[in-house]
């Protein structure tokens, strides 16, 4: 791409907020009642981060990953998108990391303490806060809610959360949910939603309790 | 070197235009109040205001919204209208105008107008088949090569598939002021049909050498981003309309703008984008006359960098 210094944001905007917001709903209302699967995994890894079981964590988000890589980016988002499967395939990426993160015998354990308290509090943000800013506060319909496991941007922060209380820094897997924040926060920025500033807020959390993490073992 | 009209090309488009009156009254009635301008090339006349389809008409498999969409090009052919245009680049914006070509029983009065967007010139007759599949067109009437993207290898084929009857037209695009010196270089060199530039009241770089270039050497001229993608009309529908535009029979700060640019010589045709029925009606209403003189239009522009 020449001359890419006047290209602006909006410039990469192929779609309006009401087509991606009307996606949303559509893809709710075709994969119904997937999200009570969803949240019940939710519910499960929360429980997780606050014992001492987590392997089961990075293989949940693994299956949340891989769910949103195929159902929505690839299926979905990938109609009014053309970039939407080069996302798909980082998230696939992303999932394979995590199953290997759970399989693999001593490649995931929690840091007790302030990380897992702060990682355990990011995740319950993802879990129950974030799908209600859009309904309660921002007065999109619920038709449109977008869930952990479901969608992008609460599976991301729910990883991140998850990140932030592990034992060691898991830089390998921060690198494709830090990208995703920014894409989000620049998509949502460009179409003047209200809430584009949670995906980079979480990203700048994640990353400086992780920098803080390797600093400071 | 500019390009003369032959008096049988003219003569040629007046019988085209006899003919699609006689098979279409309705469309020949909604026609008389458009104004038109000739193709340079060819003679043909095309209506001085079209449809542009980015973001707008990329709208996924929502069927509500498809629906839509069809809708606003029933409304643009009945009103008159015939340039639609789209790219590889806008989505399912293609294949969305291709469901609404179908659902309208494929309207003659189409001119089927898209690009070619893709950095390898092997891929290029590929891509170009799947757009016509897209749109479900038999032939183009107009393919461009997209914001000059590997030109060089495009142009040849391009010209290739005019040759051998495949396509109607050629050209090349460019918008917010991209690339001109290289643009202006292709236009020189390249037996061009069209081009495609961002004009719009704010954004009048186009005519100190594009433009007149164009006439120079006898290019049809379509015109992007006239409402610099709404942010003209959303910050103008705060101001009430000057008394001036009822000397051009202005009822809308988007019909004001549309005059300004289709009444510049130059121009062939303005291509809006809407998800509008009465938006696309009123665009296709600024086709009328009386559009500004050179004077006024002045006036419009020095009155709108005021606001």
């Amino acid at each position: 791409m020449s001359e890419w210094w006047t290209y602006s944001l909006s410039d990469f905007l192929l779609f309006s907020p009401r087509t991606y917001y009307r996606l949303l709903e559509l893809y709710n209302a075709d994969v119904w009642p997937a999200h009570a699967l969803a949240l019940t995994l939710g519910f499960i890894s929360l429980a997780a981060l606050s014992g001492v079981r987590a392997r089961v964590i990075p293989a949940i988000l693994a299956v949340a990953w891989a769910w949103v890589a195929w159902a929505y980016l690839l299926t979905r988002y990938d109609t009014i998108n053309w970039a939407a499967k080069y996302f798909a395939a980082a998230f696939a990426v992303e999932a394979v990391m995590l199953i290997a993160t759970a399989l693999l015998p001593g490649r995931f354990a929690l840091r007790a303490g302030m990380f897992q308290s702060v990682g355990g509090l990011l995740f319950a943000f993802a879990l129950i806060a974030q799908p209600l800013i859009g309904p309660l506060i921002i007065g999109r319909p619920w038709a449109q809610i977008e869930m952990f496991g479901m969608t992008p941007d609460p599976t991301v922060v729910g990883t991140l959360g998850v990140l932030v209380a592990a034992q060691r820094p898991h830089w390998e897997l921060m690198v494709v949910p830090l990208l995703w924040c920014a894409i989000s926060g620049a998509t949502l920025w460009t179409m003047q939603s209200p809430d584009w500033m949670i995906m980079p807020a979480a990203a700048l959390v994640a990353f400086a309790l992780t920098a803080w993490k390797a600093w400071a073992p | 070197m500019r390009q003369e009209l032959s008096r049988r090309q003219l003569l040629s488009a007046f019988a085209a235009a006899s003919g699609a009156a006689l098979l279409h009254p309705l469309a020949a009635a909604a026609q008389a109040r458009v104004l038109t301008r000739p193709i340079p090339s060819s003679g043909e006349a095309l209506p001085l205001v079209g449809l542009g389809s980015w973001i707008t008409f990329n709208v996924g498999n929502d069927p509500v919204a498809r629906d839509s969409c069809a809708e606003v090009m029933r409304a643009f052919f009945a009103a008159g209208g015939r340039m639609i245009d789209s790219s590889p680049m806008y989505g399912s914006s293609q294949e969305v105008i291709g469901y609404g070509l179908k659902k309208l029983g494929m309207p003659e009065a189409l001119f089927a107008t898209d690009k070619v967007w893709i950095g390898s010139g092997a891929r290029g007759r590929a891509q170009i088949e799947a757009s016509r599949r897209f749109w479900g067109v038999p032939r183009f009437d107009l393919l461009q090569v997209h914001n000059l993207l590997a030109w060089q290898e495009h142009l040849p084929t391009l010209i290739a598939m005019k040759q051998a009857g495949q396509l109607r037209y050629i050209g090349i695009t460019t918008s917010e002021g991209r690339r001109h010196r290289e643009f202006e270089q292709v236009m020189r060199s390249q037996p061009l049909d069209f081009i495609q530039v961002t004009y719009n009241v704010l954004d009048r770089e186009v005519e100190e050498r594009i433009l007149p270039l164009a006439r120079d050497r006898g290019m049809a001229v379509i015109i992007n981003r006239p409402f610099r993608e709404g942010e003209l009309t959303k910050k103008l529908q705060r101001h009430s309309l000057p008394g001036w535009a009822k000397d051009i029979d202005c009822a809308s700060w988007a019909q004001v703008l549309l005059k300004f640019i289709i009444a510049h010589p130059a121009v062939t045709c303005a291509i809006p984008a809407t998800t509008r029925i009465d938006h696309v009606k009123e665009n296709l209403r600024a086709a009328s006359d009386p559009l500004p003189d050179a004077a006024l239009r002045a006036r419009i522009a020095a009155h709108v960098e005021k606001l």
